[in-house]
């Protein structure tokens, strides 16, 4: 889904990370290693995994353009595989958050093999539909929890001998797999494989009698988001020590998509930025509770209406460069 | 009494009977989504957003003005269809010429504001709704009791989505209808006035979700979270039956009801989640939905 009317032609990308991607990472990186210092911890750590999930989003929307409406099953699903792993079967927290990463790679293929074969609403509409059944399996599974959700979730030893009962032991682990998650998802965007994807999104035909086998990468795009998602979903679960079905909810999808379109889709940074801001809101207007809903929806219907490229999206154009 | 693999037939007849209630819903809501979607290109998100809202509506006709069920059957459908002319004038007419992922995603916004303002001002419990006194108690049909008001709620959904088939596939407004959907410039240059074709479109698309709130209002209680799961299972009627046909809509529909009714009695775990399990056969098999006209 690319911004069809303010389109100026593909941005050209450099092979290799550009100096000024280089740059901000790297200001980024810094800035993330003070952070804790600064702020709550947990905070910070919920803003890191949201960004890996918008980010991870991104990449099928922004890159694949492929509107997902059921993100949430895998960062929800990851969740819960992951809670169940460290919880009921001791797991160290690197072992739980792969297997939850794992169980979302494997939904994503189920779920992604039938959803593709539908496109544009449809294909919105088919992954909302089966989000909703896995939210449901959520709902009624004897594991679970109900209602409940899977509390306490023990925080454990990473490779069995560092503690992460300590937030700040936790945080750094936490900055570890979601910078390195979004760099990985930096790399996937500019491989051949990336290329091919935009490609895809221009213009579908083309790809097809230029002999890409579009169904093969949109389904590839497709497991790969679901991955990444998961991967945020786990490590959330192991952050607040709970997987609850707000995590498979169906408004979790729209938030990721919220982000994303914040922030700006397509690309690299917006996500991150998109989800740091509907954080940070969602954590200053908790008292207001329902507001906070009326707000997300009106902030969807301005960047609808009048703000489609994102945030980044227009300050990319305003330098010239692609962020 | 006869009894079917050892479920007693009033069991039976009794979740049949919810399944064809649920039916009814599924049929005019997911006739209104094909219908603004015919013309408009558009998944309308806010559907059941406005299915909710046509339920508030009545339930305040009668707390606030004393007005009764029957004329809010009318009223409520006008209150929410112009509502929605309003949307679509103001913010869904500046989206036709971008891609179409657009509109679901400004309708979804659309309904997160509904929804939420709703919570905020009436909280999530649910108010109720007496049934109108016309309808209230029911029938003892020998082997089940059926309730009055819910055989009216069949009635009046058949008839409600037998007269929009009608109005569409045999008349002369249809025709407009119909044309347009194909070839809107085309039916332009004829001298037909499109875009007020298009806003009429969308607000009897929703006037058809506000008519299945106030039906649905005695029913279930009128809580503002009422739509918001609903209109999933609606978007997955509206995937297996595919909205290439009206009377596709309608069937797949009380088709859907009927089958969850069944679900419920033969394996209740599995009637949450029968519609969209049949909704992944039905992808495997015939992608394009069951009436769907291949893309």
């Amino acid at each position: 889904m690319a911004a069809q009317d303010t389109d100026t032609g593909p941005i050209p990308q450099a092979a290799g990370m550009s100096t000024l991607h280089k740059i901000i990472f790297a200001v980024l990186l810094v800035f993330l290693i003070g952070l804790p210092f600064m702020v709550y911890p947990v905070f910070a750590m919920k803003v890191m995994t949201f960004a890996l999930f918008a980010a991870a989003f991104n990449l099928l929307l922004g890159f694949g353009g492929l509107l997902s409406f059921g993100h949430a099953a895998y960062f929800g699903g990851a969740s819960y595989i992951a809670a169940h792993a460290a919880k009921v079967w001791g797991l160290t927290p690197e072992l739980a958050v792969l297997s939850g990463t794992a169980a979302a790679a494997v939904l994503g293929l189920l779920i992604g093999s039938l959803s593709i074969r539908r496109q544009g609403i449809y294909f919105a509409m088919v992954t909302l539909a089966f989000a909703q059944m896995v939210y449901f399996i959520a709902l009624q599974a004897p594991f679970t929890g109900g209602e409940d959700g899977i509390q306490s979730v023990p925080r454990g030893k990473l490779f069995g001998f560092i503690s992460l009962e300590n937030n700040i032991a936790l945080y750094f682990f936490v900055l570890t797999v979601t910078f390195g998650g979004i760099l990985f998802l930096y790399r996937i965007v500019h491989s051949p494989f990336g290329q091919v994807l935009k490609a895809i999104r221009e213009n579908e035909p083309r790809a097809i009698s230029l002999g890409y086998n579009v169904n093969r990468y949109k389904l590839m795009v497709f497991v790969l988001s679901a991955t990444f998602s998961g991967l945020a979903g786990a490590m959330k679960s192991q952050v607040f020590q709970l997987a609850s079905l707000t995590d498979v909810h169906w408004m979790m999808s729209g938030e990721v998509v919220l982000m994303t379109l914040l922030g700006g889709m397509g690309t690299i940074f917006g996500p991150l930025v998109g989800g740091a801001i509907i954080v940070t809101m969602q954590n200053y207007l908790a008292t207001f509770g329902a507001w906070v809903t009326v707000i997300q929806g009106v902030i969807f219907v301005i960047g609808v209406l009048l703000f489609r490229e994102g945030i980044i999206g227009v300050i990319a154009r305003w330098i010239k460069r692609p962020l | 009494m006869f009894e079917l693999l050892g479920i007693p037939p009033q069991v039976l007849l009794g979740q049949l009977l919810l399944g064809l209630i649920n039916g009814s819903f599924y049929a005019v809501l997911s006739l209104g989504l094909a219908v603004i979607f015919g013309l408009l290109n558009i998944i309308n998100f806010a559907h059941g957003a406005l299915y909710m809202a046509g339920a508030f509506v009545g339930w305040m006709l009668l707390n606030y003005l004393g007005i009764g069920y029957w004329p809010a059957l009318i009223l409520a459908p006008l209150i929410v269809g112009a509502f929605g002319i309003v949307l679509e004038r103001t913010m869904l007419s500046r989206l036709y010429h971008l891609d179409h992922l657009y509109g679901l995603l400004l309708t979804f916004g659309l309904a997160l504001i509904i929804q939420g303002l709703f919570r905020n001002y009436y909280g999530i419990s649910g108010l109720p709704y007496q049934i109108p006194a016309l309808l209230s108690g029911g029938q003892n049909l020998g082997f089940m009791f059926l309730p009055n008001y819910r055989a009216w709620v069949v009635v009046a959904s058949v008839l409600v989505c037998f007269g929009t088939w009608f109005v569409i596939e045999k008349t002369r407004l249809g025709a407009y209808l119909r044309a347009a959907t194909e070839n809107p410039a085309l039916v332009g240059a004829f001298g037909i006035n499109v875009p007020l074709l298009v806003m009429l479109t969308y607000g009897f698309g929703v006037a058809l979700a506000g008519f299945a709130g106030v039906l649905a209002a005695p029913i279930y209680s009128v809580n503002p979270n009422m739509g918001a799961d609903l209109i999933i299972v609606v978007f997955a009627v509206v995937v297996i039956g595919g909205m290439g046909s009206i009377m596709g809509a309608i069937v797949t529909g009380y088709m859907l009801g009927l089958i969850e009714g069944l679900t419920r009695v033969f394996y209740p775990e599995g009637s949450a989640v029968v519609i969209f399990v049949i909704m992944a056969i039905v992808l495997l098999i015939k992608p394009e939905g069951l009436f769907g006209r291949t893309a």
